[in-house]
């Protein structure tokens, strides 16, 4: 078979404008991830937490993490101003005037930060060298210090801005919440919701947690309630009266789901949690990824033409 | 045109020495930092994670590095052999570029002694742009060198050695075509995953078509803007005549780029952005500006052959793709937690290091190797 010249140019620059126009379907052929067999998660209820930060000192130890002193000169006192290379879990405070009702807009709110667990994480499509993982049977997004070479792609990926960077060492690592797995490798549950003392901290399958949030949520607020302390399989319950929640579970469905999920009484973006669409960032840019590539097929395609083109172009001249 | 030769003049200028003092104070710095961490000499931090070292070093300098690309493109996909003794030396700061651009990643690197890991089939996420942009810049780093090749060995007299390397030149001369497309395209691909994180003014499903538009575009406007500066400098005969032609065919690039990239914007509703005086806004405005001014300019048949709005045009374009892509990087990415970046004074001097040793290296080739067409005696 003869190719000309023009007609391989015409081919190539027509396949061109087809990927271009081809990108939003490719987009859409990326199927959403569905939650690992064995899935489990976190429940932070914001009209449950007080505040105290138990779980933030219960994370460290569990962690082996430094403490950190980012305001103030007590020594005695740890205060982490947010996530850090040192803090991996941490609760933050909404406020507005002078603070008169909790979990209402106009008064005051807190929420606990860590990593999203996401069904479709960035951070691990990003990773090119897969030191950041999404475990098949639990969900747990890990991190491998032995095959990070440190580039931070994860870090820009992100939609939550959750892993950190070891800015000031000579060999750094990226820090985030692993969800405890070696906790729950020995079939505990992750250190802060043991601590919770309220139970606004809940450990769980996701499935139930999904559930448990629902029924949360359809309570009638003020009236009493039991809710489930440390972990939804345990038997410690509370009795509290019900919030005034958002109708939104944070998580069920951002960026393609989450396995750590929110409730609150404040709406979530002023608890700075972003606003996000339904489908992953990961799943746009792999839709453009699949289509350029189609797996390594095109390229060597190109390559051979390119290859036939130069050989005749030499033929040419001799 | 005269056959490339060797300029055979003093290395060892001014200009050279300069270049030498800002090498070797980055040099004490980059001490610094690979015993103290990269946060201990640079502003980045974990809401910018990435700064010029990317944004500069390698996003925009391996787009200046286009020229080799570029060149051969045209000469040898289109068939355009006229412009045969462009290529030598666009593909002399090709090399140079993509190997600096190589050694900078490492520098930004944090377990840059795990860098290997890339290669290893059980580490390679296929799924990772990074990994695809990794593997195809290593790789076209070597093919740069192979390609480079026989130019050093004609220095050295290996005839043997380049009798044989023309034999199979060819394979990687198409490797050297097909490697940057993907990589270039790719940076562009990298930044969508961004997500809401990059302003609406650059975030758009046609990143990949814009990068490789701007990747071109840099490749053949660094190739007429280094063509008049060696005139100035090392006295080369003008290519003019060469120049012009290029110059023929930059504003149908070029047209097709700003329409995309305008209507990308426009058509998603977000072109207000533009025009609320945000430092976002001017840089989306400062950018365009300087790539439509070079489209004017160009566009009129009179002004290709003057190399006064020649040089002036082609700057605008190197400028104006340059801003784009440090846009797209840095000015257009904003993490939304409060967090700023502007590079450190010593991240600084590590980047102009950088160029300063790309500097000595053209000044010592251009002398010693046969790259520049010979200059007219007096």
């Amino acid at each position: 078979m003869k190719i000309e010249r023009r007609d391989f140019l015409k081919g190539a620059l027509g396949g061109g404008l087809l990927l271009a126009a081809d990108a939003k379907p490719a987009a859409a052929r990326h199927v959403a991830k569905e939650l690992p067999p064995n899935a489990v998660g976190i429940l932070y209820d914001a009209t449950l937490c007080i505040g105290c930060q138990v779980c933030v000192g219960a994370c460290k130890q569990a962690n082996n993490m430094p403490v950190e002193h980012t305001a103030g000169t007590d020594p005695l006192w740890e205060n982490p101003e947010d996530l850090s290379a040192k803090t991996l879990n941490i609760i933050k405070k909404y406020g507005s005037g002078d603070y008169p009702v909790k979990d209402t807009v106009a008064g005051y709110s807190f929420v606990k930060r860590h990593c999203m667990h996401c069904l479709d994480p960035a951070c691990v499509s990003a990773c090119p060298v897969s030191a950041l993982r999404k475990n098949s049977d639990n969900g747990v997004v890990t991190y491998d210090k032995t095959a990070c070479i440190g580039c931070r792609y994860c870090q820009v990926a992100c939609p939550f801005n959750i892993p950190k960077f070891e800015w000031l060492s000579a060999t750094p690592r990226i820090v985030k919440c692993q969800l405890c797995s070696h906790l729950l490798a020995k079939g505990g549950i992750s250190a802060c919701c043991a601590a919770c003392p309220t139970g606004a901290s809940l450990f769980g399958r996701v499935e139930d947690l999904r559930q448990e949030a629902k029924r949360r949520l359809a309570m009638t607020p003020g009236d009493s309630y039991d809710f489930p302390v440390a972990s939804l399989g345990s038997k410690e319950f509370q009795s509290h009266k019900a919030g005034h929640y958002i109708q939104q579970i944070y998580g069920e469905s951002e960026v393609g789901g989450t396995q750590y999920m929110l409730l609150a009484g404040v709406p979530f973006d002023k608890l700075g949690l972003p606003t996000l669409p339904d489908e992953s960032f990961v799943a746009l840019a792999d839709g453009i990824q699949y289509a350029i590539y189609k797996g390594m097929v095109y390229p060597l395609v190109v390559l051979g033409g390119l290859i036939y083109m130069i050989r005749k172009g030499e033929g040419d001249k001799h | 045109m005269t056959a490339p030769a060797p300029l055979n003049k003093t290395i060892y200028t001014w200009n050279f020495k300069a270049c030498a003092v800002i090498a070797g104070l980055a040099g004490l710095f980059l001490l610094w930092r690979f015993f103290f961490g990269i946060g201990s000499v640079s502003n980045m931090n974990d809401g910018y994670p990435w700064g010029i070292w990317i944004a500069y070093d390698v996003v925009v300098g391996t787009a200046l590095a286009c020229g080799g690309y570029a060149m051969a493109l045209l000469v040898y996909v289109f068939n355009k052999g006229e412009y045969h003794p462009l290529v030598r030396p666009a593909l002399m700061t090709s090399l140079f570029g993509y190997t600096l651009a190589g050694i900078s990643v490492m520098i930004d690197l944090g377990r840059y002694w795990q860098a290997y890991n890339i290669f290893l089939p059980w580490h390679s996420n296929l799924h990772s742009v990074m990994f695809e942009v990794a593997v195809c810049i290593g790789t076209y780093v070597m093919v740069l060198w192979v390609e480079f090749a026989p130019t050093i060995l004609e220095k050295y007299k290996a005839e043997q050695l380049r009798v044989r390397l023309n034999r199979v030149i060819f394979v990687f001369i198409a490797l050297g075509i097909l490697l940057p497309t993907m990589h270039q395209s790719s940076l562009g691909t990298m930044m969508l995953m961004a997500g809401y994180k990059l302003s609406p003014l650059w975030r758009t499903g046609f990143l990949p078509l814009l990068f490789l538009l701007t990747a071109l575009l840099m490749g053949y406007a660094i190739v007429m803007v280094e063509s008049f500066i060696c005139q100035a400098w090392f006295k080369t005969p003008s290519e003019m005549p060469l120049l012009s032609k290029i110059a023929e065919f930059i504003p149908w690039l070029l047209g097709v780029y700003l329409l995309i990239r305008l209507e990308s914007v426009n058509l998603a509703g977000n072109l207000a952005l533009a025009f609320n005086g945000s430092l976002q806004g001017n840089m989306f405005l400062l950018e365009n500006a300087l790539l439509i001014a070079a489209f004017v300019i160009l566009v009129q048949p009179k002004n290709r052959v003057r190399s006064k709005m020649l040089f002036l045009a082609s700057s605008a374009i190197v400028l104006g793709a340059a801003l784009y892509r440090i846009d797209t990087y840095i000015i257009g990415f904003d993490p939304g937690t409060g967090w700023r970046y502007f590079p450190s004074v010593p991240e600084l001097v590590i980047t102009l290091g950088v160029v300063a040793t790309e500097g000595m290296a053209y000044m010592w080739v251009v002398n010693k190797l046969a790259v520049l067409p010979k200059a007219e005696h007096a």
